[in-house]
């Protein structure tokens, strides 16, 4: 089977559903019957603070756990990660593997020359996706940016999960039918997501919508 | 007190042994935070009591819903750390069974409560997620707290992730419920690596919850500072009494130290020993903890892919009590033992050289502190920089 392991690290702001899209993702995978290990890392619970969460994924039992020092995919859900530094992790594709994939949401390319030029050498194939833009225009709210990253990403790494089991583990975890660990603060933004729509019922089926808009625009590279 | 709403009276309750080793258990994809709550719904606990804390905070605000859904019978947030610590002691005292859980400087700040309830010989379970104190402050996940803990009397078991905690937290009541043990346990967890690390977990039906606590095979009454032994042997420290009530305090340190060896073949039986052993004949040997047994799974995995075979693993489950006798049998063939760890201190390199003969077979690390991941690549680097 191709990606024996995969490590994937999500970077991006506080409120932009990292650790969500961290834990869809890996209750994707396990869904389809790989191994996968989940964690976040981040500071005081705050909106717009840096934050990080970690998926690893592979066809054998995962010891290793903590920060991904050595990514073979890098997901930044907020431009600030590179243009103002707000990360844990500088440069943000520090430890990068290569022919690796990074996914940057923003609707231009922001990478300065020179990381460009390292990556470049890296063999790494970077994408900008406008995710914001299209959670906005799919969902109504930028909320939805985890959703519209997790679908490009879909779109552009093979063999990862597929957009169905995607949209099951997004049901899953708003739907209540799964045991959720919610802080505080996420849930809270739960709330705050759920108000925006008037049942969850079509909240979850927005976001399939603007997942699946992200996995097509994705697919296009 | 309302005691079962209907969620709890529809659970059977069964034996420790039968839950922990018997029941056919179900896959889920939960966090550390939630396997600590799935084994205080199986736990048949009957009051809880939280303070939040980072890394902790999650699961005892899990345990919260728990008690909204009838599975525990009283449930507040108190004061603070000591305030919980204390009054989980009064609860344990009145013959309850009991739950709390902390993390780092919550963990120093009811520092005073620990022996209390080891000499009091009361069997309280409590979580400890560990976290950096103020050297300098850091909520990351650092195991410094446990080096505070180890004289207080209690049992201290440390959990690999999320499914060792889940079962050491069910095996911590059936070992220290045991009349001929009857003293406290803390069941340690690194913070985010387990806590926030969400994983597969097997757990037994959550329709089963252990038997209800018997407070009446306790070695001591309960709810009961005020008569033999407990009042003997409080009295010469604040009464300063005679030599005959030194000696029945002294005597009774020995008991709870004698209680926790006493504790070592429960823990042979509900937790299947107190280190588990893998490769037992390699030269080089890890003697680990917590996530960094699992760091050392990951460094010893890839190095027999690059055809280094020659190294094993000593997973330490118990740390009070200690399993010296198991760590010199298990090291015997060893030229090379390593102890990577999560503090700075190197506390249990410390543990493993006063276990050990011919000490200088010791490497105290590698070790990291402030947060930092473990990354295998580093063990490996330290291995390689003594051996291969």
């Amino acid at each position: 089977m191709e990606n024996q392991n995969l490590d994937i690290r999500m970077a991006g702001l506080g409120g932009q559903g990292v650790v969500t899209a961290a834990h869809i993702l890996g209750t994707a995978v396990v869904a389809a019957g790989k191994y996968a290990v989940v964690n976040p890392f981040f500071g005081a619970e705050k909106r717009l603070a840096p934050t990080e969460s970690y998926v690893r994924i592979s066809t054998e039992k995962i010891y290793d756990r903590g920060e991904v020092l050595y990514p073979n995919i890098i997901m930044v859900f907020a431009p600030q990660v590179i243009t103002q530094g707000k990360s844990h992790t500088m440069p943000f594709y520090a430890g990068l593997k290569k022919n690796s994939l990074v996914i940057i949401n923003s609707p231009d390319p922001i990478v300065p020359e020179k990381d460009m030029a390292k990556l470049d050498a890296l063999g790494a194939k970077v994408v900008h996706v406008p995710a914001t833009k299209l959670a906005v225009e799919f969902t109504e709210t930028d909320l939805a940016t985890n959703m519209t990253m997790l679908g490009a990403l879909c779109g552009l790494a093979d063999n990862l999960v597929t957009l169905e089991s995607i949209m099951t583990a997004v049901e899953e975890r708003f739907s209540g039918k799964s045991k959720v660990v919610a802080s505080g603060t996420s849930a809270a933004l739960d709330e705050a997501i759920k108000s925006k729509f008037e049942k969850t019922a079509s909240m979850i089926e927005m976001n399939s919508n603007a997942i699946r808009k992200a996995y097509e625009f994705a697919k296009q590279f | 007190m309302n005691t079962d709403t209907v969620s709890k009276q529809k659970t059977t309750s069964i034996s420790a042994g039968e839950m922990l080793l018997k029941t056919a258990r179900n896959r889920a994809f939960i966090t550390g935070s939630e396997a600590v709550a799935e084994a205080v719904r199986r736990a048949n606990v009957d009051m809880a009591i939280a303070y939040p804390i980072t890394p902790q905070s999650e699961s005892m605000h899990l345990i919260g819903d728990l008690y909204a859904q009838g599975h525990i019978k009283d449930y507040y947030r108190a004061e603070n750390e000591f305030a919980v610590m204390a009054a989980i002691h009064g609860a344990s005292l009145g013959g309850g069974r009991v739950f709390t859980a902390t993390s780092g400087p919550g963990t120093l700040r009811a520092m005073e409560m620990f022996p209390v309830w080891a000499g009091s010989r009361q069997p309280i379970v409590c979580a400890f997620m560990c976290r950096g104190v103020a050297l300098p402050p850091s909520i990351q996940p650092e195991t410094i707290e446990i080096a505070f803990l180890l004289d207080t009397g209690m049992m201290i078991f440390h959990a690999e992730n999320a499914q060792d905690y889940f079962d050491m937290i069910l095996a911590g009541y059936a070992i220290a419920e045991q009349p001929e043990v009857h003293i406290p346990v803390g069941v340690f967890a690194d913070g985010f690596f387990v806590t926030h690390t969400r994983e597969v977990v097997m757990l037994p039906p959550d329709d089963l919850r252990l038997d209800a606590y018997n407070c009446d095979l306790a070695p001591i009454p309960p709810f009961d500072m005020e008569h033999a032994p407990i009042r003997m042997v409080r009295d010469p420290l604040l009464n300063k009494s005679n030599f005959v009530s030194y000696a029945a305090s002294g005597g009774w340190h020995l008991e709870v130290l004698a209680a926790a060896e006493r504790a070592r073949k429960h823990i042979n039986h509900y937790m299947g020993g107190l280190i588990e052993v893998e490769n037992p004949d390699a030269k080089v040997m890890i003697v680990a903890s917590g996530t960094a047994v699992s760091q050392s799974r990951e460094a010893i995995r890839v190095m027999s892919q690059q055809g280094m075979t020659d190294v094993g693993l000593i997973k330490v489950k118990s740390i009070r009590p200690f399993p010296e006798k198991e760590i010199e049998q298990a090291t015997a063939k060893a030229s090379l033992i390593l102890v990577p760890e999560f503090n700075a201190g190197g506390w249990l390199a410390r543990e493993v050289k006063a276990s050990i003969d011919n000490n200088k077979r010791v490497v105290a690390g590698p070790r990291v502190f402030g947060g930092a991941s473990l990354p295998s690549e580093v063990i490996i680097g330290e291995i390689k920089k003594h051996q291969y």
